[in-house]
């Protein structure tokens, strides 16, 4: 007993524990081999065990020496929920049980602050859960039918003019362009959210991008990807697939020396360019890539050694907006020949309506998106402290903005997109229909993606160790046993098939409202159980 | 729901003739109120077609208040006609005291004025003039414009119309358009503001149907002209959205329809014009209406238009004879007032066409 202090790690201190059922196990090894977090492990265990053998009841005594499956107490190799060893177990011998006793979070620091992938863990709250679209066409005018109909489901992605600006001349009593206007994409309202390669395992970022070009070359629906911080193979830079990719430009700015090497060979342009400025799981910090990730082609896309890659919670050399702006707004549409659309991506914040009016007033008309991502996104590493306690909800955010647009009558002009936490309970479109009436005009997902692909982490802390390169379901990992598990073709399967069904959701949602192009600023259709989000939001109350 | 109807006469018509287009639609639209716009005014108004004739209904004081206001701003007043009622007992009407249609004269420093200058005095002077009376609860204003009279009242259409003597052609009061409505606003509150034809600065527009993107139309509206005001009901944005196309923007009226039904994307991408069409639907995303709707509407120039809805839902027809055109929602009512026309003739407009008929009364069909 003496051996035993006080400060040593037991398996009740962490935040999963191992149910392990000894009798139905055979010792097949398959749970210890599948945990990448090496959570568990086998140990031979004394065991006195009473067994009869004969016909006959003949209890015999025994001392025996057994193989058993345990779980590791450490907090580096803990346990993470992940469901891996129930998944392959051909026995229901093993499960992870939450652990309502831990004190993993107060233990762990001792290697300094904790951090992890994922989402936040405490504000999962469900503001959209409590908007219900309650402006049904009854009898006032018809509701359309979501089968019959033709639903024209089109977001502009670029800088749009008043129409007073348009410059139109008459020729033949027809109004024709007299000069360029800045480039408009009208693309798909669902967007493929920045998940870079090196994020991501190469597995994982083929299999979206495939589910990408499945949905625009089979569906007829323009979907468009971001591709993360990092940049992106050169073979699908000079190839024509590039359209359906949105180039992103992060504060590291890692992978554009590659990028603007490849300008000349592109056969197309791409779908646009995202300044990424910040990020809503862990605004104020930039992108964080462990080692543990930097696998050899993440060095060579990206074009650095093996090494942490942090990139700077700003774009070194910006002081203010009006800078970011003319810097980066104008040398970026100007590297693509004011072809591209370039748009901006902030974290939400208390301040996402100065930085709107600030991009709406911009002289130069050159900002083309102001996307606004909220406290539910996900990241692939950051401090746990960040995850949890800095951020800012989406949606009263996409809605300040939207009115402070409306107030200059300006509304329409920087299209806003907003994202974090869209799809969070399984139906993204119903979340992307409300986000919609409150002012945007179309949303971006990630998470919802990923778990797609089979990623079980969850707001409740399950898993969420995407920092760690040990995913084990080989989506955030550079680990070529992991990333074997992943199946491209089943995985890009699984999110085409979801979004055709988000497409037939989201009909089904404006046809009772009778809306055959997507209801921007309806507001009037949604109304809310909780008089609070009501006003806030300025809809209806209703109970 | 509504039933909406116009004319547009080579000859100077009755209002009665409008109000027989109306009644055998009755079922359509609940006799629940009468509103008319004329442009082009004959009888006792022909001396005076280029002087602004104020259309109000209002109280004593409130006529007293829009007399000082008038005064002080040196509108001269150059003649007045305020119809005696016929008050039998039992007729539906919610009359105001005083209905006054009053021409004046602009104060003589405003000769020199533009004619873009003096229909912004004419706007000012009218939202001055509904503002002092909503103010004081006193009365309503509704149109303040040369060769324009308009007329609105709750009740039913029928005793009205008996109420101000419509039945009866005196030659005191004919134009060669008018756009009429048969019923109040129900959906909102009933006010008078809220009955169609509404106008604005020589454009008169009346709706039959629902505008399903009433909010983002009213948001985007209200920054657009300070004349863009009220929004008691959904189908001023039609209104407020043609005068923006042609007065502000001045594009050719085929371009209304392109804002507020705008062609789906795949059938833009197939047009040549591809590139004017996209600005537009970019531009001006926030006008354009969903929902079944069909409006008609009068130009400055007293060309008639009228359109319905991408999906047709809401029908209208047009139907011609020698001296007339008329547009109705539905075919008796045309059938009424023109039992003798070429019905073989009649124009059932699609969902992407708009009808024009000028003041020889040709009538164009322009596909969207
Ligand atoms: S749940 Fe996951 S982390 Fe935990 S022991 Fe099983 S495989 Fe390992
Ligand atoms: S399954 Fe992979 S992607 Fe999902 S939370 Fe775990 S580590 Fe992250």
């Amino acid at each position: 007993m003496e051996a035993v202090k006080t400060q040593d790690i037991s398996v009740n201190d962490l935040a999963w524990k191992i149910e392990y059922h000894a009798d139905r196990c055979t010792m097949c090894g398959s749970c210890v081999a599948s945990c990448s977090f090496k959570a568990i492990k086998v140990e031979t265990q004394a065991q006195s065990i009473v067994v009869s053998t004969d016909s006959q009841p003949k209890p015999e005594h025994r001392h025996v020496a057994r193989p058993i499956i345990k779980q590791v107490a450490s907090l580096t190799d803990f346990c993470r929920g992940c469901g891996m060893c129930e998944k392959v177990c051909p026995n229901n011998a093993i499960h992870p049980v939450r652990n309502p006793d831990s004190r993993k979070t107060l233990l762990s620091k001792d290697a300094g602050p904790i951090k992890r992938g994922g989402r936040t863990n405490l504000n999962a709250q469900r503001t959209l859960d409590s908007i219900i679209v309650g402006r049904i066409s009854q009898m006032t005018d018809p509701s359309l039918d979501a089968a019959r109909h033709t639903f024209d489901i089109r977001s502009p992605f670029g800088r749009v003019l008043s129409a007073k600006e348009l410059p139109f001349q008459m020729k033949d009593g027809k109004m024709v362009m007299a000069t360029k206007t800045p480039p408009v994409n009208w693309i798909y309202p669902l967007i493929f959210s920045d998940m870079s390669i090196g994020a991501l395992s190469t597995r994982a970022w083929e299999a979206v991008a495939l589910a990408c070009a499945y949905l625009n070359e089979k569906c007829g629906l323009p979907v468009r990807m971001s591709s993360g911080e990092g940049g992106m193979p050169v073979k699908l830079m000079e190839s024509d697939y590039l359209k359906y990719f949105i180039l992103q430009i992060a504060s590291g700015h890692f992978g554009w020396n590659r990028i603007v090497k490849a300008i000349p060979h592109m056969v197309t342009d791409p779908a646009g360019v995202l300044i990424k400025i910040g990020q809503g799981a862990k605004p104020g910090d930039g992108g964080l890539l462990p080692a543990a990730k930097v696998a050899e082609h993440v060095q060579a896309i990206r074009g650095v050694p093996k090494a942490t890659l942090s990139s700077p919670p700003n774009h070194q050399g910006l002081y203010s907006i009006e800078e970011s702006v003319q810097k980066m707004h104008l040398s970026l549409n100007a590297a693509f020949g004011f072809r591209v659309p370039v748009a901006i991506k902030c974290a939400a914040s208390a301040t996402s309506v100065s930085v709107y009016n600030n991009l709406l007033r911009d002289p130069y008309k050159i900002c083309g998106g102001f996307f606004i991502d909220g406290i539910q996104g996900g990241t692939g590493a950051a401090n746990e402290v960040s995850l949890d306690h800095t951020g800012h909800p989406v949606v009263s955010k996409i809605r300040d903005c939207y009115l402070a647009a409306v107030k200059q009558g300006l509304q329409g002009q920087i299209p806003l997109y907003g994202g974090g936490g869209i799809g969070m309970t399984g139906n993204a479109a119903a979340d992307a229909f409300k986000m919609m009436c409150l002012g945007a005009n179309g949303v971006f997902v990630g998470k919802v993606l990923i778990q797609l692909l089979g990623c079980v982490g969850n707001e409740q802390g399950r898993c969420n160790s995407c920092n760690t390169g040990k995913c084990p379901m080989g989506i955030c990992t550079q680990d070529p046993r992991l990333v074997k598990r992943l199946d491209i073709d089943k995985g890009a399967q699984k999110i085409v098939d979801y979004v055709l069904a988000f497409d037939a959701e989201l009909k089904k949602l404006m046809a009772p409202i009778g809306n055959s192009s997507i209801p921007v600023g309806r507001s009037d259709a949604l109304v809310s159980t909780d008089k609070a989000i009501a006003d806030k939001l300025g809809i209806q109350y209703v109970c | 729901m509504c039933r909406i109807g116009s004319i547009k006469s080579k000859v100077p018509v009755h209002p009665s003739k409008a109000l027989h287009l109306m009644l055998p639609q009755q079922e359509g639209h609940d006799n629940s109120g009468f509103a008319m716009v004329m442009q082009d005014l004959y009888g006792i108004f022909s001396t005076y077609k280029d002087k602004p004739l104020l259309s109000m209904a209002c109280t004593q004081k409130g006529n007293q208040m829009v007399e000082e206001y008038m005064d002080s701003h040196n509108f001269v007043q150059l003649a007045e006609w305020i119809p005696v009622p016929n008050k039998e007992p039992g007729l539906d009407i919610q009359a105001m005291p005083y209905y006054v249609f009053r021409n004046y004269d602009f104060p003589e420093h405003y000769n020199e004025l533009s004619q873009k200058e003096k229909e912004d005095v004419l706007l000012n002077t009218r939202l001055a003039l509904r503002k002092l009376l909503e103010d004081a609860g006193e009365g309503y204003v509704y149109s303040f414009w040369p060769d324009v009279l308009t007329l609105k009242e709750i009740g039913d259409p029928r005793d009205i119309a008996t109420y101000f003597h419509l039945w009866e052609d005196n030659g005191c009061l004919s134009a060669k358009n008018i756009v009429v409505q048969c019923r109040q606003n129900t959906n909102y509150d009933i006010v008078r503001y809220a009955a169609h034809p509404f106008f604005l600065q020589g454009y008169t527009l009346c709706a039959n149907g629902e505008n399903t993107f009433y909010t983002k139309n009213k948001e985007f509206q209200k920054s657009l002209h300070r004349g863009y005001i009220g929004f008691e009901s959904d189908s001023q944005c039609f209104l407020y959205t043609l005068h923006y196309v042609l007065h502000e923007l001045k594009w050719p009226i085929n371009y209304y329809k392109h804002v507020i039904t705008p062609l789906p994307f795949e059938e833009i991408e197939k047009r040549e014009d591809k590139d004017v069409l996209t600005a537009i639907r970019q531009s001006l995303a926030h006008l354009e209406i969903n929902g079944p709707n069909t409006i008609i509407a009068t130009l400055p120039d007293h060309r008639m238009i009228t359109c319905c809805d991408s999906k047709k839902l809401r029908p209208v027809v047009i139907g011609q004879d020698e001296n007339t055109v008329a547009i109705a929602s539905e075919v008796c009512g045309l059938n009424e007032i023109m039992p003798d026309r070429d019905m073989t003739k009649d124009i059932y407009p699609n969902e992407r066409e708009v009808i024009v008929i000028d003041n020889e009364l040709e009538v164009q069909r322009w596909k969207q």
